[in-house]
């Protein structure tokens, strides 16, 4: 069924009768043209692609538990392409021009909203370095504005702006930044894919890559083995034991990074905003929660969840900007496993096994990545060659010192 | 999550700086090949399970530790002081 607002009402004369599962759950076939490991944001929208654009619909895509379970549902639902270096704006554009007719083109309500992403500087240096990252996107056809306190007072009223220690001097804002509906883009994925013919395995946990003479053959399974001429790893924070199966090293570490909403409010902020001297976020989804999180907790972690040191440092941030928030209080909290590169940027790759293709390293800004990340993965499976936009997320960028080191921290992963 | 100190006792993580692998070794000066900079810089073995890691008890004695922690659950298992990790480990004991 289409979705449109005449279905809605059709069907709401009909009392839903004709309501049917948005997604089938095939057994596994034997074997597929191409196997896409993990059923999130990127594995989904990598089928997705590879289906509408590429043509491939002997695909399937395998998930350990339901579909969507990862950080496409553990995120803060941010989408922006606000970066600095050449190797980083145009994918992130890209992403975001995806994400701009995304819901016309799945026909899913995936509630993408262009609310704008604030960025605010506290100091003349940091203005300085927010005009120098707001100039390379222009350069590169994405729009910024540099905003000064006034200009910022007119957006965020409520924002402390004499803070003795923190003053708010301005901000760089992208207007086309915002907000979008985190599982909703895994469920509009994930039907449209299941559309045009995809497998959407749940419950099936990959245990082992078969590999012979240095081509991939397929995958064991928790429901068996399941052939492949080409297999994409598409899972986050558990790359590393994927990569372990196929005998891979990577420049990637596990961290836990927490997020937290608010209890309801009426509309209190309509935009994104950040804090420039210290790492918080804060935005308001549409149900009133004030959805914000920081920093990582900074330790190798594959447990969902952190400790309470940092959630006094994202609160103690949140209440440098916006002091208005000590009167709230916080409904629930979360933690998600981000993989985490050397240089804080993705890799999007061939591996050294022939058939084996890699997409990894979102560190924490994988949810604005999700459709180009499909976008490019698809590409490079379909066609055996990198997309223009993604040719320099390379694997051995490390090896040749090519790095895409956007904040410039070094090889510490823990302070990307 | 605490981490018992050695030296000053079981004191609350935040007390801590974390600097990461601890198993890693620095290829012995000039000599050292690209190869194995690159796999000292940039290649970690990241488990699901025990990890050695690096602490400095930088709000207490400042020691720098060796953590045994496991990272599906975040328990500690073992501490150290990283000088006797690397001796204990036939390590040159930088």
């Amino acid at each position: 069924m289409r979705y449109s607002a005449l279905a809605l009402l059709a069907e709401a004369f009909r009392g839903n009768a004709a309501r049917e599962p948005v997604w089938r759950e095939p057994e596994p076939k034997p074997a597929y043209d191409v196997v896409i490991v993990g059923g999130g944001g990127g594995g989904l929208a990598t089928a997705y692609y590879l289906a509408k654009v590429h043509g491939l619909a002997n695909v399937a895509v395998l998930e350990k538990g339901w579909l969507g379970s990862g950080n496409i549902g553990r995120n803060t639902t941010i989408i922006r392409s606000n970066y600095l270096l050449p190797g980083n704006i145009p994918f992130y554009e890209w992403s975001m021009k995806l994400w701009e007719g995304l819901e016309q083109d799945f026909n899913y309500n995936a509630m993408v909203s262009q609310r704008g992403v604030l960025n605010l500087y506290h100091s003349d240096a940091q203005r300085d370095a927010y005009a120098r990252r707001g100039n390379a996107m222009r350069l590169h056809g994405v729009d910024a504005e540099l905003l000064d306190r006034d200009g910022v007072r007119a957006l965020a009223p409520f924002l402390d702006f004499e803070n003795g220690r923190f003053p708010i001097r301005g901000g760089l804002l992208q207007r086309r930044g915002g907000t979008a509906r985190h599982d909703a883009v895994a469920w509009g994925f994930a039907r449209g894919a299941d559309r045009r013919g995809v497998d959407l395995i749940q419950n099936c946990e990959v245990t082992g890559i078969r590999i012979e003479a240095g081509r991939v053959k397929g995958v064991e399974t928790s429901r068996g083995f399941i052939g492949a001429g080409k297999v994409g790893l598409a899972v986050a924070g558990s790359t590393t034991k994927l990569a372990d199966m196929a005998g891979l090293r990577l420049p990637i570490e596990s961290h836990v990074l927490q997020a937290f909403v608010s209890e309801g409010l009426k509309p209190a902020i309509d935009c994104v905003v950040t804090f420039g001297s210290g790492h918080f976020y804060i935005s308001q989804s549409d149900k009133g929660g004030l959805v914000f999180g920081g920093d990582l907790d900074g330790y190798n972690s594959y447990a969902q969840r952190g400790n309470l040191p940092t959630i006094e440092d994202v609160m103690e941030c949140g209440m440098a900007i916006w002091p208005g928030l000590g009167r709230l209080r916080v409904l629930r909290h979360w933690g998600g496993v981000m993989d985490m590169t050397m240089d804080g940027s993705p890799i999007i790759d061939r591996t050294p096994v022939e058939g084996l293709y890699l997409n990894a390293g979102w560190c924490y800004g994988g949810f604005k990545a999700t459709p180009a990340s499909g976008w490019c993965f698809a590409h490079l499976i379909g066609r055996d060659e990198p997309h223009p936009a993604a040719a320099a997320l390379r694997l051995d960028r490390f090896a040749t010192g090519h790095v895409i080191d956007e904040r410039g921290a070094g090889a510490q992963p823990n302070l990307q | 999550m605490r981490i018992r100190c050695p030296h000053c006792g079981e004191r609350d993580a935040q007390e801590f700086g974390y600097l990461g692998d601890a198993t890693k070794r620095r290829p012995d000066g000039p000599g050292a090949s690209a190869e194995a900079m690159f796999d000292y810089v940039y290649l970690r073995n990241n488990p699901a399970g025990p990890h050695r890691e690096f602490w400095h008890h930088g709000a207490g004695c400042r020691t720098w530790l060796v953590v045994t922690r496991d990272t599906r659950t975040h328990e500690i298992l073992a501490v150290a002081d990283a000088r006797a990790a690397a001796q204990g480990d036939g390590g040159d004991g930088r």
